[in-house]
């Protein structure tokens, strides 16, 4: 069975006139990176609530289908429960930590589920290191720049020892070199096994580092691949998502009958690709 | 015209905000403010309506020192759209959010209304009118508060990093927003992280980095200067980065372009012969 299986799954919102998702069929197997895009108000943020069990636990309303993710039914399991399977990370993290400390902040998840003191020790000093928290350690998180905060968030989500990391356009408030760090914690933890459910609009940053890519609209799943074919496809056009530029000089030179021998998603990557055509 | 001289701030008398900043936006500019998180960006803005006043220097709006105009007054002239929607919404209705503003600055009820339902669909938030805009997405709220402040129809319109939560039709629609705007005569400035949305809207850009202005010029040469870009640790445009890419495998190829076009015609220059 797939880590996360969405079977017909729809909702719709208390006090909300339209479905938010409409018979969403989607698998995601251990390890994947999935990018979800599409219109604001296409269901994306929905749709990572439905993994947490966020929906329809916290946000009520009008449930069809089920989610199953990691074998476990998210209409009859809790949101304490689904934290320590999938945990979800928000695009302003100031609304996310709720301790003074760092230290405090990491352990705060844990303490909660009634883990031994001796093992949160341990997680705690495990991800000060590994997100480099240690000189944030006697900073209270008001204190700290949006990257700083967003990175003790993950640090607070990692905490549960989660299988699933959703991540809902962490980076939309960060300065570009912080969003890089985040992006890059987030595809070494993808690569150490974590599966990976993000967020986002700006695909030319993200891209290059998801397995897939899944285009959704009105609450619908219209479009599920690899990020090469589902960005050259005209439907992305249509639905105004923001296709990488480097992708889009791809689609003209075709027109042009200039054919390089891939899809490059990176500046760097067109650069090679017009090398290796040249040589031909 | 917004003029800084040599403005200093500084927020707890210790860590300077801004150091020495000097600027002047003429009349029907649309400029783009650029920089690092802390590098000073909404500080300065936050000087063009008096919400800060500068510990040395001098703010000068439209010819009058800005010492002399309280808030209120500077906010007639000039409208700030801030960069968190829930520091500026409070009402139960998008409706009531927009007409609050124009009420308090002495329209009648009739005049509030029709310019509220004028913006409304300027920004299709048509549908969204009664609703809370609590209960809107991140973006729509965004929009909502864009909405309220276009609606005063203020001379200069400052954004902090409106693209933010909005997708690329969003952008787009956005744009041609200010555009429109720039093209009436008002002032557009933006701070913001955007540099696709910066280089494919603004002509001018100011980068800053530690409460000093680094770079200030034509949006193409201030972006793909490679200084100004590490000094504001801002990422290079993709299309820079395709341009320095293939400048070093083809030295023919100019490495200072940003406009997808330029990098376009460059490619078919060398694969178009063959």
């Amino acid at each position: 069975m797939a880590l996360i299986e969405f079977s017909d799954f729809s909702f719709r919102y208390l006090g909300s006139e339209s479905l938010a998702l409409r018979r969403v069929n989607l698998k995601v197997e251990e390890g994947e990176y999935l990018v979800v895009t599409g219109p604001s108000g296409c269901g994306k943020t929905t749709l990572c609530r439905a993994i947490n069990g966020l929906v329809p636990h916290f946000h009520h309303g009008y449930v069809a289908g089920s989610v199953i993710v990691n074998g476990l039914d998210t209409r009859e399991h809790t949101v304490a429960e689904m934290s320590s399977i999938a945990g979800l990370v928000f695009q302003n993290p100031a609304n996310q930590l709720v301790t003074l400390n760092v230290e405090k902040e990491i352990a705060f998840g844990p303490e909660n589920l009634g883990i031994e003191p001796s093992e949160i020790r341990r997680r705690v000093n495990d991800l000060v290191g590994l997100l480099d928290l240690g000189s944030l350690r006697d900073k209270h998180p008001h204190e700290m720049s949006g990257g700083e905060q967003q990175r003790v968030a993950i640090a607070a989500v990692l905490a549960l020892k989660p299988k699933i990391l959703i991540a809902d356009e962490p980076t939309s408030n960060l300065d570009p070199a912080s969003s890089e760090m985040i992006l890059t914690l987030i595809a070494k933890l993808n690569r150490e096994g974590m599966t990976v459910v993000l967020i986002e609009h700006r695909l030319d940053i993200v891209s290059k580092q998801a397995s897939r890519l899944v285009l959704m609209n009105d609450g619908e799943i219209v479009m599920d691949g690899p990020p090469r074919i589902v960005l050259t496809d005209a439907r992305c056009e249509e639905l105004g998502i923001g296709v990488p530029k480097a992708t889009q000089i791809y689609q003209r030179l075709k027109k042009r009958n200039i054919e390089l021998p891939r899809v490059p998603l990176s500046g760097e990557e067109l650069a090679l690709l017009v090398q290796e055509a040249s040589h031909r | 015209m917004i003029q800084l001289e040599d403005v200093s701030f500084s927020y707890d008398g210790v860590y300077s905000a801004l150091v020495g900043v000097s600027l002047q936006i003429d009349d029907g500019e649309s400029v783009a403010i650029m920089g690092n998180n802390g590098a000073g960006k909404t500080t300065l803005v936050k000087h063009f309506n008096g919400l800060l006043r500068p510990d040395h220097g001098r703010v000068i709006v439209n010819g009058v020192d800005a010492r002399r105009r309280s808030v209120a007054e500077l906010s007639k002239e000039i409208g700030l759209v801030w960069q968190n929607p829930d520091h500026q919404l409070f009402l139960d209705t998008v409706r009531k959010e927009i007409v609050f503003g124009l009420r308090n600055l002495g329209y009648s009820a009739e005049e509030a209304d029709a310019r509220c339902d004028m913006v409304l669909k300027d920004l299709h938030l048509e549908e969204l009118a009664e609703r809370s805009p609590f209960a809107l997405s991140g973006g729509e709220r965004k929009r909502v508060c864009l909405a309220s402040v276009l609606a005063t129809e203020p001379k200069v319109l400052a954004l902090d990093e409106p693209t933010i939560g909005q997708d690329a039709g969003q952008k787009l629609r956005l744009a041609r927003l200010l555009q429109d705007m720039n093209r009436k005569g008002c002032t557009v400035v933006v701070v913001t992280h955007d540099i696709e949305f910066v280089i494919e809207n603004f002509p001018r850009t100011v980068a800053m980095s530690r409460g000093r202005i680094v770079a200030d010029g034509k949006t193409s040469s201030v972006l793909s200067d490679s200084n100004a870009i590490a000094l504001c640790s801002l990422s290079p445009p993709q299309m820079t980065v395709a341009a320095q890419s293939m400048n070093r495998l083809f030295p023919e190829v100019s490495p200072r372009m940003t406009a997808l076009s330029e990098v376009e015609e460059a490619i078919v220059r060398i694969l178009g012969g063959r």
